[in-house]
């Protein structure tokens, strides 16, 4: 893509600028993007451990058949807030914070655009999840609804927790809405002299692509819950069809933010494993501009598939054939994306380091997750798959081999340059191949148990369900518990380890890797050269 | 610097407030999509003008009249004729039983829905109690008027036509009325 | 090595013998009893089987070069990085699948379509959490709940074959018939699901949405709500039998004329007094049934959500207020109108119940004829 030429003084020079702040102030204050990024990933991480906690709990209960740990309205609220902590918890934020720390070292920008509001856009988000969290324990508990929040189960069905689910809602998306400005306008205005649109690389051109949904999407979902709030305590009857509404329009409205939502959430994972395996690959990216147009047309796909969701609610058969061609053709780009690593790979020098693993189990987890979507396009197949655990294989295939998963190559290739220390790699591929293993074990069957008829969000389940739903909960456990390794092996990374070189990986290309590790706390105070 | 930057943040931000307005405009949005295509099988909430096309007399249509009282509603609503073999263009008219069984007076609204949705394109309304409120004193009984034709352009392959009523009650918890939220089809 | 694995082994085997009641489970979707499922089976066999051979292609590509251009194998890495050929070639090819797929997907679609006269034609409205069938050609109507004992859930009794997957009373339809289904809903959105029909249908409150189905075997076919629906959204499956013409035209003749009888004796009954205790077992059947779900068992109903009915005012005090709530419901909340789904005894039944339970003890005693004179002014 690009090659650099850095002057080795300028960054010794930057060094000894004015360091962080000490104690607290300094997170609480900090306008500095790598700060920042830290603060989103390590929150990203506790929500993680939150939202995993609650499918723990929701396992547990549908370890065996019966009702034996939790009341059904208590498993809703699990459910409910385990969705909506992960979506908007976990997958958003840990991808903004490694927009953070990495869209201004890889473009040679000094900072984000923005930097106070960028310190805003964190430090609301804390505030949003303890209402959320805190819902929880308020008489009647929390959202019971399922994170889609069907109206009027949401509306005149739901209890008052309601009004906090909005207020939380409404933050994050403020939240994410300010981090997508101060992306869009962090890679138009401060690209290092040289560094054109088509040479940056790719995970910052998915992010601004990605920028664009958020700002295009997030302001519907906002009008959504909106709605809900009025529907719900001011008397109008947007959903509610004895006052001329209509509950339909509602997933109309949901699902016009919510499938965009679903790339927001795929898109930078698309432009991290860009990154990684051209690395380990020892090889070019191949097709670096059919990525970028395949990003693109994934991204205005985007809009014109949401009534996929809603195939069962009674739709003419011309909109179901649109949305279902729509839906089918999606697997075009996304396909040419797949071919691209593959082709990437191929006659490569490859080495399998640990974020080498997390992005080849990426790819071929993404594309069985990918399959199974093609599969619930089809229109009349879907009236069977629709709202079993089919679906819910299907977007956990999506979300956590893939969205997952790449945040957790991501976090393993650019550790040391964020640390200054290699991670340990004998712990790290014990972490992939325990969670890769029982990540399978935990979301394979629910393919079969969805396919024999299980409808998703039941707290108790029939008795030819029982085996399956066992063997689930055991490989959810044991990645839940995998996932404590991750949480030792950053520890013990941050704390010390081997010395980290300044280009890190042997392959590895782009300006990140052109400044020492740690990176220095002011990287590109003078513009890179890029030739 | 800043000022470098504000023309972006601006015209972001206009984009943001755009697209949240957009959020609500998709509520008439739906309305009229919903009128073109018969989306939901919403019917027309005005009354069709009288000047029906010549009756097709070879073509028969079945039309089903389903009345149900919403399950917190006590009333007895019910059609007085349960169903209909009519041919397209003619003009009918059939009559709905209200029966008010409660000791108080209280106000009403029907919401009709037609199933095929996209029938209800061709499902013309002359004369419909759904457009306004009924409004019924303790223990009265109403019998409601419906006139309808089916437009003889009906596709060929609706042989059936299904008309819902759901009768709810409009109570001073819920002051706003039929439409006013959805706004763009008031009479 | 083999040790490890013996002792894995034993461990699974260890943690599923907890789920000892199970039943064998079928891997892979239902053919279904009618033309449609079959078809829609047969579709989802095709689009699995393309989508394992693009599997098997993309993935046998990118082990082999895995295997083989592997750093440790001392080779040197091409540098080519772009071929528009190449790029063309697989966005095309991906194309031409895709299309292979929407002919097929697009003509079942289509047969499914059906709008055809039928036969037979039910309106079933989901509400919170039941079903309700209304026969729209017989005078036949009735609620279709849980018939599981609770016991089960609670697992303090074992689990019956049907657990969860059985009701009091279900459908009933003909075969060979055209049977045609309004779906429709009280309060929030369900979705009526029959796999061996293939037939999933939301049920929209306010609006009408039609399915239909043709079963060519008489059988007893299960299936669940599948669209959360509130607390007990688990717990509200659908039960069909399909009998043939014969049988089928006996039942709804029986069926119509116990109804008949069913509303004749109502009224017989208005001038007849129950004792305390005959209303009082009577009202307890009917609550667990029908108001336990949200006044829960003990009456305390969940904070916040479902009222208590246990030291309510309601309930110690206004009688008036208790008799028409439970008759008419309450707009806009989750409480409704048991006129339409209770007789007059057993509405007489559950008021006496919920006034004399759970220390409630008013003594008061509630008649049929008390019921028919709240609800006729």
């Amino acid at each position: 893509m690009s090659t650099v030429t850095t002057d080795p003084h300028a960054h010794a020079e930057h060094d000894h600028h004015h360091g962080p702040a000490k104690g607290l102030k300094r997170w609480l204050y900090t306008t500095n993007h790598k700060d920042i990024g830290t603060l989103y990933l390590l929150f990203a991480l506790t929500m993680f451990f939150i939202g995993g906690a609650m499918a723990m709990v929701i396992r547990a209960e549908l370890f065996q058949p019966g009702l034996q740990i939790v009341e059904p309205n208590f498993f809703n609220q699990m459910t409910t807030v385990h969705g909506l902590i992960m979506v908007f918890g976990a997958v958003m934020p840990a991808f903004t914070g490694l927009a953070n720390w990495l869209i201004p070292m890889m473009i040679g920008a000094p900072d984000m655009a923005l930097p106070r509001m960028n310190n805003w856009s964190f430090w609301i988000l804390p505030f949003a999840f303890s209402i959320l969290l805190l819902s929880l324990f308020m008489e009647g508990g929390g959202p019971s609804f399922g994170w889609t929040f069907y109206a009027p189960l949401s509306t005149t069905y739901s209890n008052d927790s309601t009004a906090l689910f909005v207020f939380s809602v409404h933050i994050m998306g403020i939240s994410s809405i300010m981090g997508a400005i101060n992306v869009i306008v962090t890679i138009m205005n401060l690209r290092a002299p040289g560094m054109t649109y088509m040479k940056m690389p790719l995970f910052v051109w998915t992010w601004f692509i990605t920028a664009y949904l958020l700002i295009a999407v997030m302001p519907v979902l906002a009008g959504a819950v909106t709605m809900v709030l009025t529907d719900k305590y001011f008397g109008t009857s947007f959903f509610d069809a004895a006052g001329g509404g209509d509950p339909v329009l509602f997933q109309h409205i949901f699902w016009f933010f919510g499938h965009p939502e679903v790339y927001i959430m795929i898109l930078p994972a698309f432009g991290i494993i860009s990154a990684i395996v051209p690395t380990f690959a020892r090889k070019p990216l191949f097709g670096y501009a059919s990525m970028v147009y395949a990003t693109a047309s994934i991204a205005l796909l985007s809009f014109l598939v949401w009534a996929h969701h809603m195939f069962t609610t009674g739709m003419p058969v011309f909109a179901e054939l649109f949305f279902m061609y729509c839906t089918m053709l999606i697997a075009v780009p996304t396909g040419v994306k797949v071919f691209n690593w593959v082709a990437t790979m191929w006659r490569g020098a490859m080495t399998f380091e640990v974020p080498m693993m997390f992005a080849l189990a990426f790819i071929v987890l993404f594309t069985i997750g990918g399959f199974s979507g093609l599969m619930l396009a089809i229109t009349p197949a879907d009236f069977q798959y629709h709202d079993t655990y089919f679906v819910v294989a299907h977007f956990h295939y999506v979300l956590v081999t893939g969205a997952i998963f790449s945040i957790m190559a991501a976090a393993y290739y650019w550790l040391p340059k964020w640390t200054g220390h290699m991670y340990d790699e004998t712990l790290g591929q014990w972490h992939f191949w325990c969670s890769l293993i029982s990540v399978n074990v935990l979301f394979f069957p629910m393919h079969f148990v969805g396919l024999a008829g299980m409808p998703r969000r039941i707290p108790d389940y029939a008795l030819q369900f029982a085996d399956f739903n066992a063997l689930i909960s055991i490989g959810g456990f044991a990645f839940g518990l995998s996932q404590l390794l991750f949480v030792w092996l950053v520890v013990k990374c941050i704390k010390g380890g081997e010395k980290a070189t300044a280009e890190v990986w042997e392959g590895a290309e782009g300006l990140e890797w052109t400044i020492p590790s740690p990176a220095p706390y002011h990287s590109f105070t003078t513009p890179p050269e890029i030739k | 610097m800043a000022l470098k930057h504000q023309p972006v943040v601006v015209k972001l931000c206009l984009l943001t407030a755009a697209m949240f307005g957009f959020g609500y405009a998709l509520v008439p949005l739906y309305d009229v999509f919903c009128d073109l295509t018969g989306l939901n099988g919403k019917t027309s909430t005005m009354a069709a003008t009288a000047e029906a096309a010549i009756p097709d007399k070879q073509r028969e249509v079945l039309v089903e009249f389903i009345a149900r009282p919403n399950n917190n509603m006590p009333w007895v609503f019910e059609p007085v004729v349960h169903k209909l073999r009519v041919h397209p263009g003619e003009i009918h008219r059939i009559d709905y039983l209200a029966h008010n069984v409660t000791g108080r007076a209280m106000t009403a609204q029907a919401v009709p829905s037609v199933s095929p949705g996209q029938a209800a394109l061709y499902f013309n309304k002359m004369e419909c109690f759904c457009f306004t409120q009924q409004h019924l004193t303790a223990g009265q009984q109403l019998l409601m008027p419906l006139q309808f034709y089916v437009d003889p352009a009906l596709p060929e392959q609706f042989s059936t036509i299904t008309l819902s009523y759901t009768l709810y009650e409009v109570d001073a918890a819920t002051p706003v009325t039929a439409q006013t939220a959805t706004g763009d089809n008031n009479e | 090595m083999a040790k490890t694995s013996y002792l894995c082994w034993s461990l699974l085997t260890f943690l599923l013998a907890f789920s000892t009641q199970s039943a064998e489970m079928p891997l892979n979707m239902t053919q279904g009893v009618t033309e449609i499922s079959q078809q829609v089976y047969d579709l989802h066999m095709k689009i699995f089987y393309i989508c394992c051979a693009i599997g098997v292609a993309v993935f046998g590509v990118m082990f082999w070069s895995i295997i083989h251009h592997r750093k440790s194998k001392g080779v040197a890495p091409a540098q080519f990085h772009e071929s528009t050929k190449v790029e063309l070639l697989w966005t095309a090819l991906p194309v031409v699948i895709l299309i292979l797929m929407a002919i097929p997907a697009t003509q079942t679609l289509i047969a499914m379509e059906d709008t055809s006269e039928a036969d037979v034609t039910i309106l079933i409205t989901g509400s919170q959490w039941k079903w309700h069938y209304k026969y729209m050609d017989h005078k036949v109507e009735y609620y279709s709940l849980l018939a599981t004992p609770r016991k089960q859930i609670d697992n303090k009794l074992k689990k019956g074959e049907n657990y969860l997957l059985e009701v009091d009373r279900p459908l009933v339809i003909p075969t060979g018939k055209k049977v045609r289904f309004l779906v429709t809903s009280d309060d929030v959105i369900h979705s009526w699901w029959v796999p061996a029909f293939a037939v999933k249908k939301d049920a929209n409150p306010g609006f009408i949405n039609e399915a239909w189905t043709k079963v060519d075997h008489p059988g007893v076919y299960r299936g669940q709500c599948a669209e959360l629906c509130g607390k007990d959204h688990g717990f509200m499956p659908v039960v069909v039998i399909a009998k043939d013409q014969a049988d089928f035209e006996q039942w709804i003749a029986q069926e119509a004329a116990a109804q008949a009888a069913a509303k004749a004796e109502e009224q017989k009954l208005l001038s007849m007094n129950m004792s305390k205790e005959e209303l009082m077992a009577l009202g307890e059947k009917t609550y667990m049934g029908y108001c336990a779900a949200c006044h829960q068992p003990n009456g305390a109903g969940i904070p916040g959500v479902f009222p208590a009915l246990k030291g309510s005012k309601m309930a110690l005090e206004d009688l008036p207020a208790h008799i028409d709530i439970v008759l008419n419901g309450k707009t806009g909340t989750a409480m409704q109108a048991f006129a339409k789904q209770l007789t007059l005894s057993e509405i007489a039944a559950v008021v006496t119940y919920e006034r004399n339970a759970w220390d409630n003890n008013t003594g008061d005693v509630v008649q049929a004829a008390d019921i028919a004179k709240a609800q006729k002014p």
